[in-house]
């Protein structure tokens, strides 16, 4: 486990009541809190260096180009990814799928062709496949998931049998918490001769992740839940890729040369950023990392895990409280319900002591209505959880409990 | 600071549990779907008019105990009523959730819905407590289209 005494003074905002009670936030799949390290980043590149990035022939212009390439680095370093100009920065993982999708996905994908998503997946790993393949007439098949909130590989067998041009699923379910066996995944899809779009939102913050271990093609993540910014985040590709794909947004930046009526492209990655870019999310996104790699990936998933564990076996001890998802192999994510109080009653009543959950669909309609439940409360952990969070989370569902007369 | 009993109080908790009018209407020739896209909750109401008059009302779905509780006691505090009284009624409501334009209702009016008053110190909740009141002006309206919380109008 990690020192969470050591830890949550770094975090400002964990210093703040909440009707009169400390606050404890559990609800870090939707998005994490940020340490003082990155909020202080922020703040020094904007007093110290701020200028727009590959322009100016000026120091500051210079020193803001340095930082904005150094952040590039550390998440190219972070994830292991093939190359450092394989690393686009993107607003999160939503615009880095609807990148994938616009750009290889319009030139790649034709009428009758098919591309396959999960039914785990969150609505940014399903609509923009959606959009694609109302547009080009192609089929979107979803695959379904096991009674314990797997994906199912005989069905994910039978959809590769379609041969399926992209085959696009999550590394873990925001919504169960489930570890898929990714790089399984993705050979499977790859003898297919899919190319393979990873989901890597849930995953980046919270495990050790090596993008040319698991063998996609396309990997999204977003730093606002791993520390950093809102707004942060990167499309991680295969070099190769990015180099035949036809850009994204037109725009500044992007360009080599332009004539009046064509213009030609810059090198990747900036082909695929046209516009001054985030350039403070980049270097909030840098220090969010070094942040964790001080703390280790390995010590951060086993800390989530066990926090997990241990809110799993207290959870269940209530009567009438059911948690979803796998046994095994499993994230820091854990959903439930408690009897027949709904989810946003209970994210009320344990708001009331301080107590942060989510309550809802968790943006994975299609997953909701397979589970057979309109929405569930979640309760997600990250390094400065600890168990004292999970004695408040009892407390407060108890007190839920005591007020609706469940169990009746 | 308010108290979760302002919120959830017996009326609102009894009206969750055992819903009324939680059924389709016989000869109903009024009808919207309302629908709260952030977190899937979701009504279906039916009703029948007869002249001006709303002479039976029914809803189905599910939702939070508020929104539950919500559409039990409209179709409760509607039923017999004229339309024009009905959204007189709905103003009135609107207006003691946010104490918008039509200023602090008339306990007095509201009967039992005054229970919802509470509401008004819990924002998130608001939409909880108006989704069946729009939905049932849009089915006096016959409007085709689902009315959704996140519609301009709120």
């Amino acid at each position: 486990m990690l020192d969470t005494a050591q830890i949550r003074p770094d975090f400002p905002i964990l210093a703040r009541r909440e009707n009169g009670h400390r606050l404890v936030y559990l609800d870090n799949a939707a998005t994490s809190q940020k340490p003082r390290r990155v909020l202080d980043a922020i703040g020094h590149y904007y007093s110290s260096h701020n200028a727009n990035v590959h322009r100016g022939a000026y120091t500051l212009a210079v020193e803001a180009t340095e930082a904005y390439e150094a952040a590039r680095t550390t998440v190219a370093r972070f994830v292991n990814a093939w190359a450092r100009e394989g690393v686009v920065f993107t607003r999160g993982t939503t615009e880095s799928i609807n990148l994938v999708a616009a750009s290889w996905g319009r030139t790649h994908v034709a009428a009758g062709d098919t591309v396959v998503v999960t039914a785990m997946d969150h609505h940014s790993n399903i609509v923009p496949w959606q959009i694609l393949c109302q547009e080009k007439r192609a089929t979107l098949r979803m695959v379904e998931i096991t009674e314990d909130g797997r994906v199912d590989l005989s069905d994910y067998g039978r959809a590769l049998d379609a041969k399926p041009k992209i085959v696009a699923f999550p590394y873990v379910s925001n919504s169960l918490g489930t570890v898929n066996p990714a790089a399984q995944l993705a050979k499977l899809a790859h003898a297919a001769g899919a190319v393979v779009v990873v989901d890597g939102a849930q995953s980046t913050p919270h495990l050790r992740v090596d993008v040319q271990a698991l063998d996609c093609d396309f990997y999204a993540l977003s730093g606002h839940k791993m520390l950093a910014p809102m707004g942060s985040g990167a499309l991680i590709a295969k070099p190769a890729l990015l180099e035949a794909m036809p850009p994204y947004h037109g725009g500044g930046e992007m360009i080599e040369r332009v004539w009046d009526d064509h213009a030609t492209w810059n090198k990747i990655p900036h082909k695929f950023e046209g516009g001054t870019p985030n350039v403070e999310a980049a270097i909030g996104l840098a220090a969010a990392i070094a942040y964790l790699e001080e703390l280790g990936m390995d010590r951060v998933a086993g800390h989530e895990q066990a926090l997990a564990r241990t809110a799993i076996e207290r959870l269940r001890r209530i009567e009438g409280v059911t948690v979803y998802g796998p046994r095994d192999h499993r994230a820091g994510v854990v959903p439930f319900t408690y009897g027949d109080i709904h989810p946003h009653d209970l994210a009320t009543i344990l708001d009331r002591d301080g107590v942060c959950i989510r309550a809802g669909h968790h943006c994975t309609q299609p997953l909701m209505r397979r589970l057979g439940v309109a929405a569930t409360a979640r309760a997600s952990f990250y390094v400065y959880n600890d168990v004292d969070d999970i004695d408040a989370l009892v407390t407060a569902l108890r007190k839920a409990g005591e007020l609706f007369g469940v169990p009746a | 600071m308010s108290d979760l009993s302002d919120l959830y109080q017996q009326v609102i908790l009894d009206h969750n549990r055992s819903p009324r009018n939680f059924r389709t209407v016989p000869g109903a020739n009024r009808s919207a779907e309302g629908y709260n896209p952030l977190c899937g909750d979701r009504i279906s109401l039916q009703a029948r008019v007869d002249g001006d008059v709303i002479t039976d009302v029914g809803f189905q779905g599910s939702g939070c105990a508020i929104s539950k509780a919500a559409a039990s006691l409209m179709t409760a505090a509607v039923h017999g009523k004229t339309t024009a009284e009905a959204d007189a009624l709905f103003r009135s409501f609107h207006g003691m959730l946010t104490g918008g334009v039509d200023g602090p209702a008339d306990p007095q009016a509201l009967g039992k819905l005054a229970a919802f008053a509470g509401v008004r110190a819990f924002p998130a909740r608001v939409k909880c407590a108006n989704l069946s009141w729009h939905t049932l002006r849009a089915a006096l309206e016959n409007r085709a289209e689902p009315v959704t919380t996140e519609s301009p109008s709120d």
